[in-house]
């Protein structure tokens, strides 16, 4: 086992690799482009191309100019960016970190409870009204767009009825640190928590009351049935720890992509400076070096999420250890 | 007399797992230096369990696989390592029928269409002409030319099996490779079949070989028959004389392994071996069979037999039995 | 008697109307007695012996008549009360051992779930017996089997672990269900030996369903023979493939061909398939494949007459 892990990480770290270096030669190795001008912005001085040709080594060989890079990003942290003069671009990026994990995490916790009842208790009616309601509030969830339900939200609990007992408790737009102010770190996220987790959660909660009622259709459960386990116990034991396999792969993909940026909807909406809003506002001013930092991170956490679901299937599914 | 088929020193490797596994590489051999001969109008049976490589041969044979060492010479023509264009020609003088008829038909068409497909394919026909063969293969196989219109969903399995049987004959191939052709089938519906499979022998003058798990169908219906065990034959010879008086030790097991409906009354000594049959990947040393074998001594744990000539048959043992 | 059926039937209600799948089907198994059930796909053979276990789950399903189980109704006794008969006096093992344990869990886990559902013993004694099944049904080194998945183990080995699991609790009526399919002939052997053996030692009555007439004269002590969702042919396993009465009993057994002896040009085969559920012939279901076969053959369904051997055919002379 320790060994499938060990394998899986240093598969990652090839991920990671192939990916920064795709990314570089997308942004920075196109042919007949200065990449000088791309990161020097609209409207740069002669000066400044300079200054970003010496300083990023464009005059030097592709792979120093991709070491320089990297050593900027991930050793000395000094890459600056030049459409917002002098800003530090890694310390800007690591200050969203907090706030887009805060947000997604909560709603991972939201949309991995609430999907799970709503997907087990359909599967465990199935076919019955109380399944189909299900079915009908998680496509009604799905169907939602984010910022809609964000704007709406809003529109409730900020102003029509924010002076009501209903939501008077609801804070102001932004964010709070946790560290400054949890109760404030918390009353501000619970809105934004539930606005991103509804699609999940009807999504999953769909997913997994198809995949437990699959489950339910095997021979196995026969077994189960025959052997007079109670139908909850073979609903709970069997059939739903079977179906977690597929559930895991897709909650690692969305949490993945989600703390890579797609939360940008949610976060633009409620006003978190997140790493979605991030990169929205550095892709609005072409600001390269933003963007590939974010890029990069971005990926980063695809891929750990994805790390992270192999290993957790190597626990789940005792036929991938052996194999 | 040359035969139809000369198969020497035939070997199929199959490769599992990654370099990057734990395991590593591995490779099954799941043909092991299998030669035969395939004579013009006979039955050849291959038997044998799970993983003896029964149906690998048989998929070797028809070029359906890339085979790994060894010479297949069919009809005079070394085909071997031919391409798969320059297999073309002489795909429709092999053709293969398998176990699951249902799997093998494309759903979607119709069972003229099935039936024309390796005609359209082979020979330029005219339209005219492929109907009337199509109605004529239909007849032969036992079915009515009204039966051309429908779709596979609407046929039983018997009636199924016999539209993948006639789809094989369209091309009036010389070899018919059958794999486990009645396996899927009901009890009631099995005979019509050998029966359907034994009249089309005898009235186009095929040449089959027949793969099967089943002992009392193959007996009914082989001229001769091998025994296959881990990739390898045991035990080749004609068919009476391999279920009357089995040479080897392997094959007397499996044949007193199979219940007889026919003989319920009388209790016959049965041999009953131990274990399971060893995973292909990591053969036993020296006979495959020695770990299971109620006769093994000192020297087949060391010393792999050869097939050679026992009698009237050839046989891969040290110690065949009288 | 240690199971009484009567009368059973079981039909599901579809779009196409309601479809009988067992149409009056009654028969006796008595204590120690190994009774075989026959028949092709679709005869009613499997929809039997769920209909005991109370594993028919589909709400389409409609089932009348009576099945005692000493002596006790099992037709509409509630769930729960069916559950604790289930695994404990009724156990059942299953045509393939590839899908009939769960796989995510192991060996051991399996069967100390069962045994902790019905018995109140602690986990650790649950294990221990685990081991002991285990060792019993033949499985080697069982200590360190309990621990393994059933993927890492051979379609025999998992086929004696799923009996091991049916044995826990020493269940007096012991259903198999093509237990030996799936299994290669020599395996198919081991297997059933090793159910013999276990019939001594834990004396069981054994409902054993096959297709293969071969793997019924060797276990079954009575038989009987399904078509088309009713009994055709019930007697003793002797007098079955001594004298078999029904025509379709014998034309089964005429296609199978001999392993010994001189070899039949050409077998004797039943003509067409057997019918569907959806389109059943009047009267006799066997009577357009049947070489006997007469215009008041098509009046009525034969009922099953003769004890000990019964046939139900009006071409059988009483």
């Amino acid at each position: 086992m320790t060994y499938a892990i060990l394998q899986r990480l240093a598969q990652m770290a090839f991920v990671m690799l192939g990916i920064s270096l795709l990314v570089f030669l997308i942004f920075f190795g196109t042919p007949g482009v200065d990449p000088a001008a791309r990161i020097a912005g609209r409207n740069a001085s002669p000066e400044v191309l300079q200054a970003v040709r010496v300083s990023f080594g464009f005059d030097q060989p592709f792979y120093v100019q991709y070491l320089t890079m990297m050593k900027k990003i991930f050793v000395t942290g000094d890459l600056t960016s030049f459409v917002n003069r002098g800003w530090k671009v890694v310390p800007a990026v690591l200050n969203t970190i907090p706030v887009t994990l805060s947000l997604v995490m909560g709603a991972a916790v939201l949309w991995v409870v609430f999907s799970l009842i709503i997907g087990v208790l359909a599967a465990a009616y199935r076919d019955t009204w109380i399944d189909k309601l299900l079915m009908i509030i998680g496509l009604i969830g799905i169907s939602m767009p984010v910022y809609w339900l964000g704007e709406v939200m809003n529109l409730i609990t900020q102003s029509r009825f924010h002076d009501t007992w209903l939501f008077s408790w609801v804070p102001p737009l932004g964010y709070k640190n946790l560290t400054d102010d949890p109760k404030g770190w918390f009353l501000t996220l619970i809105i934004p928590w539930f606005t991103l987790s509804i699609l999940y959660i009807g999504l999953y909660g769909r997913i997994l009351r198809a995949s437990i009622t699959e489950a339910l259709q095997e021979d196995y459960i026969r077994t189960a049935r025959a052997k007079g386990l109670s139908e909850t116990r073979i609903l709970l034991k069997h059939a739903l720890r079977t179906s977690l396999i597929s559930f895991v792969t897709l909650f690692g993909l969305d949490f993945g992509a989600l703390v890579g940026g797609s939360a940008l909807l949610t976060e633009v909406v409620f006003g978190l400076q997140g790493v979605g809003k991030l990169t929205y506002d550095a892709l609005q001013n072409l600001d390269l070096p933003v963007i590939m930092t974010t890029v990069l991170y971005a990926s980063f956490f695809v891929v750990m999420a994805n790390a992270v679901v192999d290993m957790i299937y190597i626990l789940l599914d005792p036929r991938v250890r052996t194999s | 007399m040359t035969p139809l088929y000369d198969i020497s020193h035939l070997s199929k490797r199959f490769r599992v797992g990654s370099r990057f596994s734990r395991q590593g590489l591995r490779v099954v051999q799941a043909v092991d230096n299998v030669t035969l001969q395939v004579m013009q109008g006979e039955t050849l049976g291959l038997v044998g369990e799970s993983g003896c490589g029964k149906s690998t041969l048989g998929r070797c044979l028809s070029r359906l696989y890339d085979i790994s060492d060894g010479k297949l010479v069919f009809d005079g023509t070394d085909i071997s390592t031919l391409t798969p264009r320059a297999m073309r020609p002489l795909r429709q003088k092999i053709q293969m029928v398998f176990q699951d008829p249902y799997a093998s038909l494309n759903p979607r068409r119709r069972v003229q269409d099935l039936i024309a497909e390796p005609l359209r394919i082979h020979l330029s026909l005219p339209a005219t002409e492929i109907a009337t063969r199509v109605a004529q293969l239909l007849d032969q196989v036992g079915l009515s030319p009204d039966h051309a219109q429908r779709y596979p969903h609407e046929f039983s399995g018997g009636q199924r099996q016999r539209i993948g049987i006639a789809r094989a004959i369209a091309l009036e191939p010389k070899l018919v490779i059958l794999d486990e052709p009645v396996s899927a089938l009901d009890v009631s519906v099995q005979a019509q079949i050998v029966n359907l499979l034994a009249d089309l022998q005898d009235r186009l003058n095929l040449t089959y070989v027949f793969v099967a798990h089943d002992l009392s169908v193959v007996r009914q219906v082989s001229t001769r028959i091998a025994v296959m065990y881990l990739g390898s034959i045991v035990e080749l010879g004609q068919a009476d004389d391999i279920f009357t008086k089995p040479a080897h030790p392997y094959t007397q097991a499996l044949i007193s392994a199979v219940p007889n409906a026919h003989n319920a009354t009388t209790t016959r000594k049965r041999i009953v071996l131990t274990g399971d049959v060893p995973s292909p990947i990591a053969p036993p040393d020296g006979c495959r069979f020695h770990p299971r074998c109620p006769i093994a001594q000192d020297r087949c744990r060391t010393e792999r037999p050869l097939l050679l000539p026992h009698d009237t048959r050839k046989v891969a043992c040290h110690f065949p039995l009288e | 008697m240690i199971l009484s059926v009567r009368d059973l039937r079981v039909a599901f209600r579809t779009e196409r109307g309601l479809v009988q799948v067992l149409d009056g089907v009654s028969f006796d198994v008595a204590e120690g007695e190994v009774l075989g059930i026959v028949g092709e796909s679709g005869s009613g053979k499997t929809m039997t012996v769920l209909a005991v276990m109370g594993l028919i789950t589909d709400p389409n399903a409609v089932i009348t008549g009576s099945i005692l189980y000493k002596g006790r109704e099992l037709v509409g006794l509630p769930s729960r009360e069916m559950r604790k008969l289930r695994g404990r006096e009724i156990a059942m093992i299953f045509q393939d051992p590839m899908t009939a344990l769960t796989p995510v869990y192991t060996i051991g886990w399996q069967i100390a779930e069962q045994i902790l559902t019905h018995q109140k013993v602690t986990k650790s004694q649950a294990w221990t017996r685990a081991v002991a099944l285990l060792e019993e049904v033949g499985i080697p080194r069982p200590d360190e089997a309990v621990h393994r998945y059933p993927h890492q183990l051979s379609g025999g080995m998992r086929q004696r672990a799923v009996i091991a699991m049916a044995l826990t609790c020493n269940p007096a009526l012991l259903v198999a269900d093509e237990p030996t399919t799936a299994l290669d002939v020599t395996v198919q052997a081991q297997i059933l030996d090793l159910l013999r053996t276990l019939r001594q030692t834990h004396g069981s009555s054994i409902i054993f369903i096959t297709h293969d007439l071969g793997v019924m004269a060797d276990v079954a002590d009575r038989i009987m023979v399904m078509y088309a969702g009713r009994i055709v042919e019930s007697a003793s396993r002797d007098a079955l493939f001594a004298q078999p009465r029904h025509p379709y009993t014998t034309a089964l057994l005429n296609s199978i061909p001999p392993l010994e002896g001189p070899r039949p040009h050409r077998l004797q085969s039943i003509a067409g398939a057997p019918p569907s559920l959806l389109a059943l012939p009047p009267g006799c279901a066997f009577g357009p494949r049947c070489p006997l076969h007469q215009p008041q053959c098509d009046a009525a369904k034969p009922p099953l007459i003769g004890t000990p051997h019964a046939a139900a055919c009006i071409l059988v002379p009483q």
